[in-house]
């Protein structure tokens, strides 16, 4: 592909084109479901069901938080989103125009949608190169995006100091000669590099101590405001989520628990597995230590899910009805919504609210 | 209970004194512990608190005498009255598992992977006890049942790859309470776990120190744990305790400015759309003996006479501690 020259000294955040109302992204039914292959001619004998009917939507400008424990599906469905898988079924569709199209049908190609959204990982140490420096790193995808050399050093040095890093110091260092904290703030500032619009954040502060946590998530405040991103934050840490997250989704076993606006789900959580994950928190107060676990056992296995509700061989309101049927989502208040035949009227749980006639 | 009898009660069971750590190599001396004190009554649980790099699994390996060839420990250790450094390998074999057991953020390394849980469980009851293999297999079903492995008659027979990871855990800590030590060392047991399941581990672990009476130095970076579980917490920075106190007081006010910044940097609910207070900077490299108060470099207020020399450690009302010259007491 042959650059036009405008090309060549600018890439620039690519525009809205749905306007306000449009969500950013928006994924319906989204599934993935990885074989386990065995015996004696690698026949599938099981599958894990990682991802297994997720929707979800991303808006404009807004920090989406995904939490859910180890298994739930959380980073396999930030991969999936990024599409360095691909979903077994599902639609996504960015900015109005879906993801992965073709000039047939329309759409966005991958290659433009990998552009416009760009990944952070947890292990700040493996997801870089250790043979580049830290200027090659960050300059290496506008390159390859038709940026010329001179540009792309120079927008190189520009990310560093907007994460903070002093680019006469640290452009010419390798990986192994930074710490944690900078190195995921080189992966942040790699991430931007394509001017991009949406971010994928998985666990980008978990490996991090707790002031170097402190100064990643101010810093990915800053940078939000400064460049007009869009954030999905997965964690496991609830405070953190509940810190950096406009809305929040709560996965358990590959599907959607709860979902709503953050101060709703902390406040007012209407899923049993919402309420016994928060109630997970260590109180930082000696004095209202806690007696009993709200939550006996691990999760289960996804390669054998329970059937009907997904919690329910944990949950402590599990009724007949839930090993029956899956609950779908009920609807409570605006954007709040959850997986539970305890919330759905008429679903016949001894807890439903009874139909208003 | 032989050995504990003959303690006098009121006797710490863990009392170190100018605790130092080096490793030496033939490039690099990394000064990775510089004279820590540490008590530790019978039955109490103390909560080693820093972050990455500064000290506390080296201190507690070094309770046990833990540490590799080429680290140079100095100072006196003493562990249920007896001189831990003095140990011979044999002595330190009965001491290890016997007297103290240590627990570990990953059981997959820990345990086994080619024996039974009941198995290894069995050994060290024999190993340390002298039992039968019946009594000792008896002895291991007891254990799986005190921390609370359902069914637990059947993962006698389960190898540590069959069992998820909050189970394991349970496993690992049946294998270290197997011959009723005095000590529990426990470094950072929870850290790997998931929310719901952290919990169920350290209310276990809280519900067995009481019921066994055990000491437990209990390592860790999180604060929420140390306020779930210590009695007394210590704090280290750069190889020091820098702040030691009662756990109420101390998550109510801490004295020093470097815990004081990490309660602020620390996110809990409530703090929506504030920024985060940070502690600017990282933590000193130790390839150099850290000659005045290895914090001022990172302290907002720190002054020139931070510079003269390491900070004493200042007593700051009932039971508390701080290494600043600045700390005022509550």
């Amino acid at each position: 592909m042959v650059a036009s020259p405008e090309d060549m000294t600018q890439l620039t955040q690519a525009p809205d084109r749905g306007g306000p109302a449009q969500p950013l992204l928006e994924v319906r039914g989204l599934v993935k479901h990885f074989p386990i292959r065995g015996g004696l001619f690698g026949r599938q004998v099981a599958v894990v069901r990682a991802v297994d009917g997720v929707d979800l939507t991303i808006r404009k400008g807004e920090t989406l938080g995904i939490v859910g424990e180890s298994g739930c599906g959380k980073s396999t469905t930030a991969r999936l989103l990024m599409r360095l898988l691909d979903p077994d079924a599902g639609e996504m569709v960015f900015d109005g125009e879906s993801v992965g199209g073709n000039d047939q049908a329309g759409g966005i190609a991958l290659r433009d949608y990998r552009r416009q959204v760009q990944m952070v990982f947890q292990d700040s140490y493996a997801s870089l190169n250790p043979r580049l420096t830290i200027e090659e790193t960050i300059a290496f995808a506008p390159k390859v995006h038709g940026v010329s050399p001179t540009e792309a050093r120079e927008r190189s040095h520009d990310l560093l100091a907007a994460v903070g890093l002093a680019p006469a110091q640290f452009a010419r260092r390798y990986p192994h000669e930074l710490s944690g904290g900078q190195r995921q703030r080189i992966n942040i500032a790699r991430a931007l590099a394509l001017q991009p619009r949406l971010v994928i954040l998985d666990e980008p502060v978990s490996a991090l101590d707790k002031s170097v946590e402190a100064q990643v998530l101010n810093l990915l405040m800053d940078l939000k405001e400064k460049f007009g991103l869009t954030y999905a934050f997965i964690s496991h840490d609830l405070n953190v989520v509940q810190y950096i997250s406009d809305r929040v989704l709560v996965m358990y076993l590959g599907k959607v628990a709860e979902t709503g606006p953050v101060e709703e789900i902390y406040d007012r959580p209407a899923h049993p597995y919402t309420r016994a994950l928060l109630a997970s928190r260590p109180s930082m107060d000696p004095s209202k230590r806690r007696t009993e676990p709200p939550l006996t056992g691990d999760p289960p296995n996804p390669v054998n899910p329970p059937s009907g509700c997904r919690f329910r061989t944990r949950c402590p309101m599990a009724e007949a009805v839930c090993a029956e049927r899956e609950p779908p989502s009920a609807h409570l208040t605006a954007g709040h919504e959850a997986a539970c035949h305890a919330v759905m009227p008429g679903s016949g749980h001894g807890a439903a609210p009874r139909i208003a006639a | 209970m032989s050995a504990a009898l003959k303690m006098d009660p009121a006797a710490p069971l863990v009392r170190a004194r100018d605790l130092s750590v080096r490793f030496v190599n033939r490039d690099t001396t990394v000064h990775a512990v510089n004279g820590v004190d540490l008590d530790l009554a019978q039955g109490e649980v103390l909560c080693l608190l820093g972050e990455s790099g500064s000290g506390k699994s080296v201190t507690l390996r070094a309770l046990m005498k833990l540490l590799p060839k080429q680290a140079k420990v100095g100072g006196s250790i003493e562990v249920a009255g007896r001189d831990v450094q003095a140990m011979s390998e044999r002595q330190l074999a009965d001491f290890r598992g016997g007297d103290v057991a240590m627990i570990f953020q990953e059981p997959m390394t820990a345990l086994d992977p080619v024996f039974t849980i009941g198995r290894q469980i069995a050994e060290a009851v024999q190993r340390h006890e002298g039992a039968s293999r019946s009594a000792a297999d008896a002895r291991a079903l007891e254990l799986l049942e005190l921390v609370q492995i359902p069914s637990a008659k059947r993962r006698l027979a389960a190898y540590p790859h069959e069992l998820s990871g909050g189970l394991r855990q349970r496993a690992m800590i049946a294998v270290a309470l197997a011959c009723k030590p005095k000590l529990l060392l426990a470094d950072e047991p929870t850290t790997a776990l998931d929310a719901t399941v952290q919990i169920q581990v350290l209310l276990l672990l809280r519900e067995l120190q009481e019921k066994l009476g055990m000491g437990v130095i209990f390592v860790t970076h999180d604060l929420g744990v140390a306020g779930e579980i210590a009695d007394r917490v210590a704090v280290m920075y750069a190889g020091r305790v820098v702040e030691e106190g009662p756990v109420g007081p101390f998550m109510a006010g801490p004295l020093h400015p470097y815990p004081q910044g990490l309660l602020g940097a620390t996110v809990h609910g409530g703090m929506r759309g504030k920024r985060l207070t940070t502690i600017p900077g990282a933590p000193p490299s130790l390839e150099k003996l850290p000659e005045a108060c290895s914090f001022a470099p990172r302290c907002p207020i720190a002054e020139p006479a931070c510079q003269q020399g390491v900070p004493e450690a200042r007593p700051m009302g009932p039971g508390r501690m701080a290494r600043c010259i600045r700390a005022v007491a509550p």
